[in-house]
């Protein structure tokens, strides 16, 4: 147990390759956290690998123990944040855990996009910020002018920023001093009520759940009965210790302290971030405030390609779930494409992250449906059904009106692209909340449908700015407007696995474009195929893909016989990656790509 | 055992993987060589011919082919070494096929009625283009001039010549195209190969194509019409497609290529030669190794063979049909049948008929299955629609 006065909390923001991972490991090097034996690679970059393949965006922590120039040791702790709007809510909770930042940038580069993203979450959680100028060994360093880039784009004073080359180890001793010095020390009381943070949590193949924790109040010791306030369950702690980076246990966790429990907890599912951990008697009586639920907000469905392959298929999703307590699942049936699931996902990242484990850690091929949110159908008899597959539409004529959930969207953009950001907001049916000025870079609100933006929205807004926005949402309840749902004839026979809902002002050109896009998507067939758009039995939108007109070898002859053999086994093998509707062969990409829009 | 392929006639194919100039579209397994230790090339042929001889047992041959490379370089001796061994192993049919692949650059009166006098019957002859700006976008080292006259002298000396031409070619339009294919069919050859230029991987056109270089291709549409003029204008000169790429006056369709679309047995011999056989009732697939030296090194340690595997029901059956269905003849669905344990599905049949694609007609015979016109056009997609849903 260390005193509060001598903790110090921190979080690491920076834009991809300025720096983070090597100053993280120059200060856990400098206080001998690790032997130089163990300090063979970075630590961090352990995390970039994990942040890459993981479908929770993992806080890792690190404790550090620094014995500063006035003599004193003091505890650091080091959590550090990838930073995507799909998990904003977990990166918000971790940035909370935390009393301060260091915010890295490059000062060759300057301030880029992902810096911003990330120190709008450290503001936001009221963090004390030190800007540290990194890479000053660099002849191209320019520190004069980056300092005077953050104070202008972020609006923080950059006057004492401190120099740093986190790769020649310069300026390293003088950044311990400031996070001691001019970071606060985290408030809390040891004899109040336990009450500590869950941070984050993972699933470790020896010990079951493990459990990241910010101590507020009261102290935590091994073998104590914890209540998860969320849902009332009851743990006994198994174990409990801090990273340094590898495990170590402790024998108690006080106020300010940041550490791991593990107790024979056996789904993360029954963890929630965000949730407060109190003792089962003379607990805390109410909650740390913040607490969201996650729920998921973007739907699709998966379906197998192969058919044989849904056991396998359910198999894989009921593994993935018990690591990741964001994603939903229930079993789905489609005339065109068979047994498949229902998902729920936090976002596109998260959808896009677990359909990739699925086909590359299960190896099972999928065919992904159009995303598509929660929409709430009122009824005429009044009752009010949620939507979360627009397959599912009840019959027009027993409903009342749709209504769709709202964003609220803030963006933040250099000035030579606030035109196209304005633009791109107002194609997507948003209504301007505010545009102000954060330092000299505009800040816009929207109000946005969520439906326009869950699909491509994020990499519009990337390719608009080339990266230079940043960009984050949260959900502000649900409002009526005229939702309509279109189908996709492909042949004449619909395709239910790409129908959508749509506003009915944007039904036309949506339809126009989702006819285009499957004219190239869908390859040329020995027939010419109609492909239409269709409202209720209104056909609003039409293409034809035309026949195929030539496809033959030219040549060949007696040696040929093998090649052309293989490559009918390839095309056969090709046709079953294709579903078939109505005599057509629609390509698996399809189904996605098909919803992109290229404007 | 598949009486049929035994049935489908029997012939010799004999490798000669060297030319003079490697042309930048070409994918065969042809070298530029600066020698050529032409005793050891004839010493190994004929003792391929021996060993496989021994395997197959005494069988009418009915066909012998020349093809490379530029088999117009070979010594007429080597030639005559050849027929005269593959003669003295099998059986020769009376009316034998000894056809010749010459290159208009290597052609000299002389080595002609050698050529001859070996026993050759039937040149083909790589005439490629009758543009000579468009011959040297092929890398050709001949002009339309030389390959003019070779054709005469082929013509003066062969019952039967053919020749081949590459169209589809860079910037080459309708117009293009008919012209020079009238052209061509007043040259009163009896047979003609005309081939849609293909980019193949691994070439030199393949890699410019990669790097979009390779400009005036054809599209897709332009490609099928130039396909159609081909048939329009050979029917109507008496030189009809038998074959997705071969024309000919009716009685002079290559034999030998006709074993292979018919998927008859043939030995193969020479580097990257491949064979089908079918000993005591096994069908097997036989190949070589591509390099010449490595070629050379295995027949002399014993075997041309670097690999002998048999060919189970389903992929006879499937080479049947890739191979059959280029025939304007088309295939026996009955044998398809015994072949696969497999029948080929009704419904495609008759979806494809109805599209226009195929046409089923009863013969004395029993009942054929052939792709039409426009089928042949799309034939890739026909047979692969037939084979995914045969069961
Ligand atoms: N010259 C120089 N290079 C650095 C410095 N700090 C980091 N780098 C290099 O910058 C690259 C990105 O660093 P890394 O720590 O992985 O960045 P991260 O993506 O923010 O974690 C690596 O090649 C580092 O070696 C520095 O102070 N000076
Ligand atoms: C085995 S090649 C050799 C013939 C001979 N060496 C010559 O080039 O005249 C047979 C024929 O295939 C054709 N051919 C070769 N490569 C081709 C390609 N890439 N596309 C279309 N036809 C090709 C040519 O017409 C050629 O005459
Ligand atoms: S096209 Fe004929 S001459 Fe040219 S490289 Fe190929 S085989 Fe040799
Ligand atoms: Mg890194």
């Amino acid at each position: 147990m260390t005193e509060l006065s001598h903790i110090r909390n921190f979080s690491i923001v920076a834009h991809i390759d300025h720096g983070k991972s090597t100053l993280a490991d120059r200060l856990i090097q400098s206080t001998n956290t690790v032997s130089e034996r163990e300090m063979k690679e970075q630590l961090l970059d352990a995390m970039d690998i994990e942040r890459e393949r993981g479908i929770t965006i993992k806080a890792n922590t690190v404790r550090i123990e620094y014995i500063a120039d006035n003599g004193e040791l003091y505890v650091l702790n080091l959590i550090d944040t990838p930073g995507h709007v799909d998990f904003a809510y977990e990166v918000s909770r971790s940035m909370h855990a935390v009393e301060g930042s260091l915010l890295v940038v490059d000062s060759t580069q300057g301030v880029e996009a992902q810096t911003l993203a990330n120190v709008y979450q450290a503001i936001d959680a009221d963090h004390d910020i030190i800007p540290v100028l990194n890479k000053i060994d660099l002849p191209a360093s320019e520190p004069d002018r980056v300092r005077e880039q953050i104070e202008d784009v972020i609006g923080i004073d950059a006057s004492d920023a401190l120099l740093v080359s986190a790769k020649s180890g310069i300026g390293i001793h003088e950044t311990l001093e400031a996070i001691v010095h001019r970071l606060p020390a985290p408030v809390g009381d040891r004899d109040a009520p336990l009450k500590a943070m869950l941070v984050d949590s993972w699933y470790d193949p020896y010990l079951g759940v493990v459990v990241l924790v910010r101590i507020m109040d009261g102290v935590m010791k091994k073998n104590d009965r914890v209540k998860f306030m969320r849902n009332g369950t009851i743990h006994q702690i198994d174990k409990i210790g801090v990273f340094r980076p590898a495990m170590q246990d402790v024998a108690e966790l006080g106020p300010g302290e940041i550490g791991f429990i593990t107790a024979s907890i056996k789904q993360v599912r029954d963890t929630k971030v965000g949730d407060t951990i109190t003792h089962e008697k003379k607990g805390a009586d109410k909650p740390l405030p913040g607490f969201q639920p996650s729920i998921p907000v973007v739907f699709c469905g998966l379906f197998p390609v192969d058919s044989a392959e849904f056991e396998d298929l359910r198999d894989a999703i009921e593994k993935l779930a018990l690591n990741d307590a964001s994603f939903s699942f229930e079993m789905e049936t489609s005339a065109a494409l068979g047994f498949g699931f229902r998902c729920g996902f936090l976002g596109l990242l998260h959808l896009e992250v677990i359909r990739d484990r699925l086909e590359r850690e299960y190896d099972i091929d999928l065919i992904t449906t159009a995303p598509s949110v929660v929409y709430h159908i009122f009824m005429k008899d009044g009752t009010m059904q949620e939507l979360h597959n627009p397959a599912d539409m009840p019959d027009l004529t027993y409903v009342d009106h749709v209504e769709e959930p709202r964003i609220k969207a803030t963006i933040m953009v250099p000035d030579e692209y606030l035109g196209d950001v304005l633009k791109l907001c107002q194609d997507r049916r948003g209504i301007q909340m505010e545009l102000t000025y954060a330092g000299t870079r505009p800040l816009v609100v929207y109000d946005l449908p969520l439906n326009e933006v869950v699909f491509d929205f994020y990499d519009r807004l990337k390719s608009v700015t080339k990266g230079y926005a940043s960009f984050d949402y949260q959900l502000i309840g649900y409002r009526e407007d005229q939702l309509v749902k279109m189908q996709i004839l492909v042949n004449d026979e619909p395709v239910d696995a790409l129908s959508m809902m749509v506003h009915r002002d944007r039904a036309e050109m949506r339809g126009r474009a989702m006819c285009e896009k499957l004219k190239d998507l869908i390859p040329r067939h020995m027939f010419k195929i109609p492909i239409q758009a269709a409202i209720g039995g209104k056909v609003i939108a039409r293409e034809t893909l035309s026949a195929m007109r030539k496809d033959v070898t030219a040549k060949c002859y007696g040696g040929d016989a093998t090649r052309k053999k293989k490559l009918l086994e390839k095309q056969k093998a090709g046709k079953k990656k294709m579903r078939q509707f109505g005599k057509v062969d629609i390509p698996q990409e399809a189904f996605i790509s098909a919803l992109k829009m290229d404007s | 055992m598949d009486v049929e392929s035994v049935e489908g006639g029997f012939g010799l194919y004999v490798h000669w993987p060297f030319c003079a100039a490697k042309c930048p579209y070409c994918d065969f397994n042809s070298h530029v060589a600066k020698v050529v230790d032409h005793r050891a090339w004839v010493e190994s042929y004929l003792s391929e011919i021996k060993r496989i001889s021994s395997e197959t047992g005494p069988r009418v041959l009915n066909t012998i082919f020349f093809g490379g490379g530029t088999p117009s370089l070979m010594e007429p001796e080597t030639v005559a070494a050849v027929i005269d061994a593959a003669r003295a192993a099998w059986l020769p049919a009376n009316d034998m096929e000894i056809t010749l692949e010459a290159n208009p650059g290597s052609v000299e009166a002389g080595r002609f009625a050698a050529f001859r006098q070996a026993g050759v019957n039937r040149v083909s002859l790589g005439v490629q283009a009758l543009h000579d700006p468009d011959l040297r976008r092929l890398g050709r080292i001949h002009s339309v001039a030389e390959a003019r006259t070779a054709f005469d002298i082929a013509r003066n000396t062969f019952d039967r010549v053919s020749f081949d031409l590459i169209y589809a070619r860079q910037d080459q339009s309708r117009e293009d195209w008919r012209r020079e294919l009238t052209e061509a069919l007043s040259m009163t050859a009896d047979h003609l190969s005309l081939y849609q230029l293909t980019v193949e991987d691994g070439t030199v056109f393949g890699a410019r194509a990669a790097a979009g270089h390779l400009r005036g291709l054809p599209d897709e549409d332009l490609g099928a019409d130039l396909y159609q003029i081909t048939q329009d204008l050979c029917e109507a000169r008496g030189l009809p497609a038998y074959e997705v790429s071969n024309h000919a006056v009716p009685g002079s369709e290559s034999r030998h290529n006709l074993i292979y679309w018919h998927a008859g047995d043939w030995a193969g011999i020479g580097p990257g030669a491949h064979g089908r056989l079918t000993i005591n009732g096994q069908r097997f697939a036989t190949e070589t190794a591509k390099a010449p030296a490595k070629w050379l090194k295995d027949v002399h340690t014993g075997s041309g063979y670097s690999d002998q595997t048999t060919i189970s029901g389903n992929d006879q059956a499937d080479e049947y049909l890739i191979m059959g269905l280029r025939l304007t003849e088309g295939i026996e669905p009955a044998r398809y049948a015994r072949l696969s344990g497999q029948h080929l599905s009704a419904q495609t049949i008759a979806h494809l008929s109805d599209l226009g694609l195929i046409a089923e007609t009863s013969t004395p015979a029993g009942l054929r299955l052939a792709a039409t016109r426009s089928g042949r056009a799309v034939l890739n997609a026909v047979i692969a629609e037939l084979a995914a849903t045969a069961g």
